[in-house]
């Protein structure tokens, strides 16, 4: 988990996230402590059982949560309740904006940071084509399919240049199919901007075919029970699923997190049983 | 035209027909109602003369104010009052009861405050037609995902920049309703209270010319005004087809 202070791109020190009870409710311990160096330009994925905190867990380290205790810092400085310059953030549900075309969508951020017109022009057609829009740039959202307005948001966020993209599981309503190609999507994205990313995911087969390292995270609240390194080659694509490696990271992915989801259903009785 | 479009159309001619009919064969009798192709008649020759020219300017002046200030103070006010989830909490039943209330009670006060001036009209015009705005400004902001408003946050919009390009355009078909709502009640409210007591106006014309038994005159005003109504909605109609066309990717 340690990595040489220069190479750490994004740094979770002690970090804890309690919420305030609603009403006589006690408060909620949803994360923490956790503490993590996302190093730069590498690919990490968080897994975890549902309610364990994995999105709470992005959106401290994104600035849309303030942490109730510990220190985020994103190249060296502190983070706090504020999203950072340089952090991009695809969300699970649907962002795009239904009353703009996907060009427009695409070119929202840039026409709102004073980019030159020329210059929101080359990016937002650059990443209209990385992303496989070409052909419907003047289409609504409404007139695609859900992985398609996906696609829309990424390259919302992308035009932006992130050095820190953080999706929050961003395939979780797509098909098993679907997710697969935008797997090799993301990681041809991840490969050509040299960008760090980081990844919720509730599905074990899509954190161990994408990323360098998997946080498997516990029951809440959530903290980081193990952390594996795939050892991919950074060339890599859907196709490494049929490697027998994948098969033994999926393993102990669910080896590590079968425990934790039992516990979050509710059955920890069942876990020494299990 | 649609084959829906085209059925109500018929149905208007129909009725317009009927009414014609009924009326030049003497089953209506003219003193209680003359036959539509008199009424067109008489409203061609009304606005050839000129002689409506000043009402027509006043009462249309009085209802683009109404409808103006109904929108931009109710949209402002949702704005308040759904930022505001306390203040909320207390005006929610006054909102759900408001239209139970008869409005126009208060417009004999109004006149006592402000005399026989465009001023009580105004005011009670944009009473009956600002709480249906309000309302659909909060079912609107109600309806804009949450997530839309992290979005806003990853870009670092300030709140103006958030309400502007995102809470805004999200919540576009319920702010359109309140909008079509605002102009119904903004026309009734304006011709009603010309009606009740105003010294001039299209309201004040219908009640002079019904009082002098003139039915010429009175339905030629009816005329026009139903013809302005019907235009003004249509075009609102049409309007929001074609938003929500452009929403749904062409489905409708």
């Amino acid at each position: 988990m340690n990595a040489a202070p220069r190479d750490i791109h994004a740094q979770l020190s002690a970090v804890i996230r309690v919420f305030p009870g609603a009403g006589n409710q006690p408060p909620v311990d949803a994360l923490g402590p956790i503490d993590l160096d996302l190093r730069k330009g590498e690919f990490f994925a968080v897994v975890g059982p549902s309610g364990c905190g994995k999105s709470t867990f992005l959106e401290v380290l994104a600035g849309l949560q303030r942490p109730t205790a510990g220190t985020v810092t994103f190249e060296g400085k502190p983070v706090n309740g504020e999203v950072a310059e340089g952090i991009g953030v695809v969300f699970q549900e649907d962002a795009s904006f239904p009353w703009l075309t996907v060009w427009d969508n695409a070119a929202f951020g840039l026409r709102r940071s004073g980019v030159a017109e020329a210059e929101i022009r080359r990016r937002v057609d650059d990443a209209i084509a990385f992303m496989g829009l070409k052909d419907f740039a003047r289409a609504y959202p409404s007139q695609l399919s859900g992985g398609m307005r996906q696609r829309v948001c990424i390259a919302r966020t992308l035009v932006l240049q992130p050095r820190l993209i953080l999706l929050d599981e961003p395939f979780g309503a797509l098909d098993a199919q679907t997710r697969l190609l935008m797997g090799d999507e993301v990681l041809r994205l991840w490969r050509s901007t040299g960008a760090t990313v980081l990844l919720i995911t509730h599905a074990l087969d899509e954190a161990a075919m994408l990323a360098d390292r998997v946080g498997a995270m516990s029951a809440r609240p959530g903290r980081f029970i193990e952390i594996i390194d795939t050892g991919w080659p950074r060339e890599r694509d859907s196709k490494i699923v049929a490697e027998p490696a994948f098969g033994e990271i999926t393993g102990r992915l669910w080896d590590r997190l079968r425990g934790e989801s039992l516990k979050a259903l509710g059955h920890a009785g069942m876990t020494a049983a299990g | 035209m649609t084959r829906v479009g085209l059925i109500r159309l018929a149905v208007i001619v129909a009725m317009i027909g009927a009414l014609e009919l009924a009326c030049q064969t003497g089953l209506i009798r003219h003193q209680t109602i003359i036959a539509p192709s008199e009424m067109a008649t008489s409203l061609y020759a009304l606005l050839a003369s000129g002689a409506i020219n000043a009402d027509i300017e006043r009462t249309l002046g009085i209802i683009v104010v109404v409808i103006a200030v109904s929108i931009v103070l109710g949209f402002a006010l949702g704005l308040v009052i759904h930022a505001l989830p306390r203040l909320r909490e207390a005006l929610d039943p006054l909102f759900a009861t408001y239209y139970a209330v008869p409005i126009f009670i208060f417009y004999p006060v109004l006149i006592a405050i402000f005399g026989l001036s465009p001023i009580p009209i105004v005011l009670i015009g944009v009473a009956t037609a600002v709480v249906a705005m309000i309302i659909a400004t909060l079912n609107g902001l109600d309806r804009v995902p949450r997530v839309l408003t992290k979005v806003a946050r990853v870009h670092r919009l300030d709140a103006v920049t958030t309400a502007m390009t995102l809470q805004l355009p999200a919540a576009a078909p319920y702010l359109f309703t309140g909008v079509k709502l605002s102009v119904s009640y903004g026309f009734i409210a304006v011709i009603a209270a010309e009606f009740i007591l105003s010294p001039a106006g299209l309201g004040r014309d219908i009640a002079d010319a019904y009082s002098d038994f003139n039915n010429r005159r009175m339905y030629a005003l009816i005329l026009f005004l139903l013809i302005i109504a019907t235009v003004v909605n249509t075009v609102l109609h049409m309007l929001d087809v074609r938003w929500a066309k452009r929403r749904s990717g062409g489905r409708t």
